[in-house]
């Protein structure tokens, strides 16, 4: 990933457009006030009702960016499983596309039997399907596994993962519309953004539960989302679930684009790299207590995180509050579904002493989260995407809360 | 008799369903919804533009490596440098002396010419997606042309080559070699 997107360079280039973001910037920070708060709220009417609401002015929880066109979502900040649509991660490769979904159009063809096009009411009359599962980029991670920094937030070290409740039609039902020649085996995905952006995915997903997915949590999916509509495959890379899907084609073999060879795929230490690494395998992190949080007393505190795996449900996190050597089993918090974010807790009692907290996620294939020394091994230091390893927050005896791997 | 009420109820059936199906069809199976319109050539012809690894959607045309370099000067080098090294964006130049240490060496740049398995690709993304501020402008000889000079400053192809459909689907990459499918599996293995 580059470190400055092209946009924003140029951006900075226009002393015109500068004088605009600062104006727009004190727009915000008028709007974001806080309003006058009465002492006692039970003695003065409130206000009245809203076509839209709004969070309190009291919260702010925000994306940030990491590099180029990329913004983490505040793991720290949020509770439960589902991701608010307003902060759930981005990447995106060529910009967010502005589409008129009147003149959407989704193009199915290849080796079907009859080459078809869809407009975006015809895809909303199918029977359709609503899961709820995590969509997280394959890059995810990579700061805690080289060049790692203490002063780092759950946002920052994981935040490019995110689940929502997804509706849409499954695609197996679109390819029985159109009747899938016995050859295929890949078909192309094709987005309607400045990238064009394509992956090849075999045919199996989209037998077994990928999706065309067009809303997300209760509304039309989010602009960043790929409206009006996108492939969601559960459990796989976000980079293979092309957003503003416009085209399928459908093939006997891969089409080896950009993204699938030059991209997402993962060099190995025997000098070979991996493709067609789609599966997010299990993973988990503790969101609270972290950076930069300070726990204020001695005492009894809760250990809540996340962890998911592309492979199915989790079926355990155990958590440790001695680096490792003890594992203690956490309680994994309903509902616990396959491909999803589970929220799991633990009871601490805290005794003023220095602790590192790691949590280790089992899946049901029986997977085991690796430690950073185990991954490194299979993979080697230079390896790129599928960080999955088990993380650790140092609690000082101050209280004070840092990311506890450390680079070796 | 009996063989005669059974005959005309399976026409009756066979009608029914017939007439419930939206539009025609060529293949045995009736489509279960009959939703969305035939694809028409035009609009297949619009929108595909991929090019796979055989060699299959690349268009007529052609282009020089001397074409690559003028074109390269004025489209590319402000964002990936002059002859693809040292800009400001992602490099497009150089090879790894031995092996293919990638996975070792965090620093290495997976540039064409040392971790792009297939030339195809290169044609397939400069006409879709590039130049950043003008994707999918360049016209196909353009696209051609600067597959030639990107592959020759890799030291892939001589400095007289010329690029095609035929000559491109036949060039091998250095990294050519260097890929393997996903071998992960669940279960206790780390890989």
């Amino acid at each position: 990933m580059s470190k400055l997107s092209r946009r924003s360079v140029l951006m900075r280039t226009a002393s015109g457009a500068v004088a605009l973001l600062a104006r727009s910037a004190r727009a915000q920070e008028a709007r974001d006030e806080p309003p006058e708060i009465p002492d006692d709220p039970t003695k003065i009417q409130g206000r009245g009702w809203r076509e839209l609401g709004e969070r309190s002015t009291f919260e702010r929880p925000r994306r940030v960016a990491f590099d180029g066109d990329v913004s983490l979502s505040p793991l720290q900040d949020l509770h439960g499983i589902i991701t608010p649509a307003d902060l759930h991660f981005e990447r995106h490769h060529g910009g967010v596309p502005a589409i008129d979904p009147a003149r959407y159009r989704l193009l199915i063809h290849g080796l079907v039997k009859r080459a078809t096009v869809f407009t975006l009411a015809e895809l909303k009359r199918f029977p359709s399907r609503s899961r709820i599962c995590f969509v997280e980029c394959s890059g995810n991670g990579s700061r805690g596994y080289r060049n790692i920094a203490a002063e780092t937030t759950p946002q920052n070290l994981d935040g490019l993962t995110s689940t929502s409740e997804w509706t849409g039609v499954p695609l197996a039902t679109i390819f029985r519309e159109v009747g899938v020649d016995s050859r295929a085996t890949w078909f192309l995905a094709e987005g309607m953004d400045a990238a064009v952006m394509t992956r090849s995915i075999p045919m199996d997903k989209a037998w077994d539960d990928a999706m065309i997915a067009y809303a997300q949590n209760g509304e039309a999916l989010r602009p960043e989302q790929g409206y009006p509509a996108r492939l969601l495959l559960p459990g796989w890379e976000g980079n293979s679930q092309v957003k503003w899907i416009r085209r399928i084609e459908v093939s006997d073999q891969p089409f080896m684009t950009r993204e699938e060879t030059s991209k997402y795929t993962d060099p190995l230490p025997d000098c070979t790299a991996r493709m067609f690494s789609f599966v997010m395998d299990a993973k988990s992190i503790i969101t609270f207590p972290a950076y930069p949080v300070t726990l204020t007393a001695s005492g009894s505190w809760e250990i809540s995180g996340l962890a998911w795996s592309g492979r199915g449900r989790i079926t355990k996190v155990e958590v440790s509050i001695d680096g490792g050597r003890a594992w203690n089993r956490a309680t994994l918090e309903e509902p616990v579904l396959s491909k999803c974010h589970t929220r799991f807790r633990y009871p601490w009692q805290w005794n003023g002493a220095e602790a590192l907290l790691m949590s280790r996620a089992t899946d049901e294939t029986g997977y085991v989260q690796p430690t950073l020394g185990e991954l490194r091994a299979a993979r080697g230091r230079g390896t790129e995407y599928h960080y999955n390893h088990v993380l650790a927050w140092r609690v000082r005896p101050d209280g004070r809360v840092v990311f506890g791997l450390e680079s070796a | 008799m009996r063989i005669c009420v059974a005959w005309a109820l399976i026409a009756a059936v066979v009608t029914t369903s017939c007439a419930t199906a939206r539009r025609p069809r060529s293949g045995p199976r009736v489509t279960p919804f009959g939703f969305g319109s035939p694809a028409t050539e035009e609009q297949i012809r619009a929108w595909d533009i991929d090019v796979r690894p055989d060699g299959k959607g690349l268009p007529a045309g052609r282009g020089t490596v001397a074409q690559g370099a003028s074109i390269y000067a004025e489209k590319c080098a402000a964002c990936h440098g002059e002859r693809g090294r040292n800009g400001p964006f992602e490099p497009l130049v150089g090879r790894v002396a031995e092996g293919f240490p990638f996975g070792r060496d965090p620093s290495l740049k997976r540039t064409v010419g040392s971790y792009w398995p297939y030339a195809t690709t290169l044609f397939d993304y400069m006409r879709r997606a590039m130049p950043w501020m003008s994707p999918g402008s360049l016209q196909d000889d353009e696209v051609y042309a600067l597959v030639a000079y990107i592959l020759h400053l890799n030291e892939i192809v001589p400095e007289d080559a010329v690029m095609d459909a035929d000559s491109l689907a036949r060039v091998v990459m250095p990294a050519h070699d260097r890929f393997v499918r996903d071998n992960r599996r669940g279960g206790r293995e780390i890989r």
